[in-house]
């Protein structure tokens, strides 16, 4: 506890210049997480991210938004750790999680755990080939979890967290293929929700669904952040200005201007971020 | 109002020039075709007709369930049973050995290895494609029982095992390239979310890349079986030609394969009835290859992968 207040005045200290920062600590956020100074590298080289400093905070949904290669899903997959999957990417600075205030990007910091309190649903849906009981109890499983009722509990708690239990109730073991895409993307969800995690990241979750099932998923993430901190990468705007409570817009691997998602879509202080926003570009 | 018969631009008529080479090319590529099929029938119908002859002499009856194959002896007697159980034997042993290596290598390669490594071990494995069967026979003639033997001293020179764990490594390498394609073309996608979920890499193999590879993997052990059944060389060196109708693996025995080729290279006059049988022979082992290809073709409809 006294990390995090240590931590939220050194953070007004740093941004005391912004009015509008003010305002944002003035309702008492507690972070989550924040990046600092975050930089990424490609194995080719690319340098994805260039300095990157945004802040997470709790039970809030932060949307990342900006042109298609800007970086978002690289900022995305940092967090838990998906680019150690691949040889030769490399980056600098820091992901601090709270209240841990560690580092995740620590090379003592075990992957595996990152991932088990920080958990992804994916662009495409992407469920296991098994039923749709197993893909949810999957999670638990890999931790070890034998016990029946306890993942039977689980498994309905996380299809009716997801809002999938009343459609699928009743067929538990049917392969998971044979659900439609948006039961599908609300299975990873229900999946990534049964290991309880801390954060979830989001990577354009609805841009492969249809509007109802666009909104189905949205409904689901306003009622997920009663419970958890959400980062989201969309390409909608109306999305992020609908769902989120602060916007980060990204250009060219920089973070150009984070915000109270009000503020970023009616008076943004960046005349770039005023231009994506209207569509004079992007 | 639409206009009948509209005049067509010169611009948007036929290419009657163009009609014709795409024709040709049709035609030439259906014939190519055609002749792979012609080439199967034909050998379908040598096989029965060829046959034919040695049903007159023999029962189907005594072909089936007889246990004795001595076409060479006095009194002669045509049952298939043991050729098909030293077929079987070796085969099942030489899977033995073959199923777990070849699943593990493909799944240290497709899973595991780094780039370089993999690009070491591939060639190597291609290099036992290459080696002639023949070499395979003497190495389990010569080095293999010999070992064999010092474990267990009862084991007659000629016999089952020692071939059979010969094949087995003979077929690692298909399996392997077989089901490492297999794995390797489950989208990264799919290992992704397991990864997220906490998943270490051996998890991620098993419970996901595995599971979602299922009909290549399955495809590759058909591939390994039919190559066993098939196999000639090996067995006819290192296994004595000896039908005998056992499923032990410490004794000799002759394998359909076996028996033909030592029919075929002479031990028979042509065109009796002992020369006739390896038609007999031939058409069963047709028939185990093509309930094969047919079982590889089902498993393939029923598992198809839907990433
Ligand atoms: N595996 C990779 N190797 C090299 N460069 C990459 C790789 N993946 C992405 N990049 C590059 O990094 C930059 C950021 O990519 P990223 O996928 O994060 O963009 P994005 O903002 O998510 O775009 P989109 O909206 O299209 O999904 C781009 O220039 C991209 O070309
Ligand atoms: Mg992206």
């Amino acid at each position: 506890m006294a990390l995090l207040l240590n931590f939220v005045i050194v953070f007004v200290k740093k941004l005391n210049g912004n009015p509008r920062n003010k305002i944002i600590m003035a309702r008492k956020e507690i972070l989550k997480a924040e990046s600092k100074n975050f930089n990424f590298h490609y194995a080719d080289g690319t340098h994805a991210l260039k300095d990157i400093n945004i802040p997470l905070y709790e039970k809030k949904i932060t949307a990342l938004i900006g042109p298609s290669g800007c970086g978002k899903s690289t900022f995305l997959r940092s967090f838990n750790r998906m680019h150690d999957l691949y040889a030769g990417n490399k980056y600098d600075g820091e992901i601090i999680l709270h209240p841990d205030d560690t580092n995740i990007l620590d090379k003592k910091v075990d992957p595996i755990e990152v991932r088990m309190r920080i958990s992804m649903v994916f662009q495409k849906p992407n469920p296991f080939p098994k039923s749709i009981y197993e893909n949810v109890a999957y999670g638990l499983r890999v931790r070890g979890e034998h016990n029946k009722r306890l993942l039977d509990d689980k498994v309905e708690e996380a299809l009716k967290g997801a809002s999938l239990w009343n459609e699928v109730k009743d067929r538990l073991q049917d392969l998971a293929y044979n659900l439609s895409g948006g039961q599908q993307q609300r299975l990873c969800i229900a999946r990534a929700l049964a290991t309880d995690p801390e954060i979830m990241l989001f990577d354009e979750p609805t841009s492969a669904l249809d509007p109802i099932a666009t909104v189905n998923i949205e409904e689901l993430m306003s009622e997920l952040k009663k419970k958890l901190t959400i980062l989201i990468v969309t390409h909608n705007m109306q999305q992020a200005a609908r769902i989120s409570d602060y916007t980060a817009y990204m250009y060219l691997g920089e973070m150009i201007e984070f915000d109270e998602t009000d503020i970023i879509f009616t008076k943004p202080s960046k005349k770039a971020t005023e231009d994506y926003i209207t569509g004079k570009f992007g | 109002m639409a206009k009948k018969n509209p005049k067509i631009s010169r611009a948007l008529a036929k290419n009657i020039r163009r009609n014709f080479v795409e024709r040709l090319i049709e035609i030439a590529l259906m014939l190519s075709g055609l002749i792979a099929v012609l080439i199967t029938f034909g050998i379908v119908f040598i096989l029965v007709t060829e046959s034919l002859p040695f049903f007159e002499a023999v029962s189907l009856k005594e072909f089936l369930t007889s246990t004795v194959w001595t076409p060479n002896f006095e009194k002669k007697n045509y049952g298939i049973l043991p050729l098909v159980s030293g077929t079987l034997t070796i085969t099942g042993i030489a899977l033995i050995v073959a199923v777990p290596l070849g699943t593990i290598t493909a799944v240290y390669l497709s899973e595991f290895a780094s780039h370089k490594i993999r690009e070491t071990i591939k060639p190597v494995l291609e290099l036992l494609v290459g080696v002639p069967t023949v070499v395979f026979g003497y190495f389990a003639l010569l080095l293999v029982t010999p070992i064999l033997q010092k474990i267990y001293p009862d084991l007659p020179t000629f016999n089952m095992l020692g071939p059979g764990i010969v094949m087995g490594v003979m077929i690692v390498p298909y399996i392997a390239s077989v089901a490492e394609d297999a794995m390797r073309a489950v989208p990264m996608s799919m290992r992704e979310g397991a990864y997220a979920m906490g998943a270490t890499r051996f998890q991620t193999a098993v419970s996901v890349v595995m599971p979602a590879a299922t009909s290549g993997i399955v495809a590759a052990y058909i591939l390994a079986v039919s190559r066993g059944i098939g196999e000639t060389m090996i067995v006819a060196i290192a296994a004595g030609q000896q039908p005998n109708f056992t499923f032990n693996p410490v004794e000799s025995a002759a394998t359909i394969t076996a028996y033909i080729v030592s029919v075929a290279l002479g031990d028979l006059e042509h065109g009796g009835i002992g020369y006739q049988s390896i038609f007999a022979a031939g058409i069963v082992l047709f028939i185990m290859t093509l309930s094969l290809n047919i079982l590889g073709q089902w498993t393939r409809k029923k598992f198809t992968e839907r990433y």
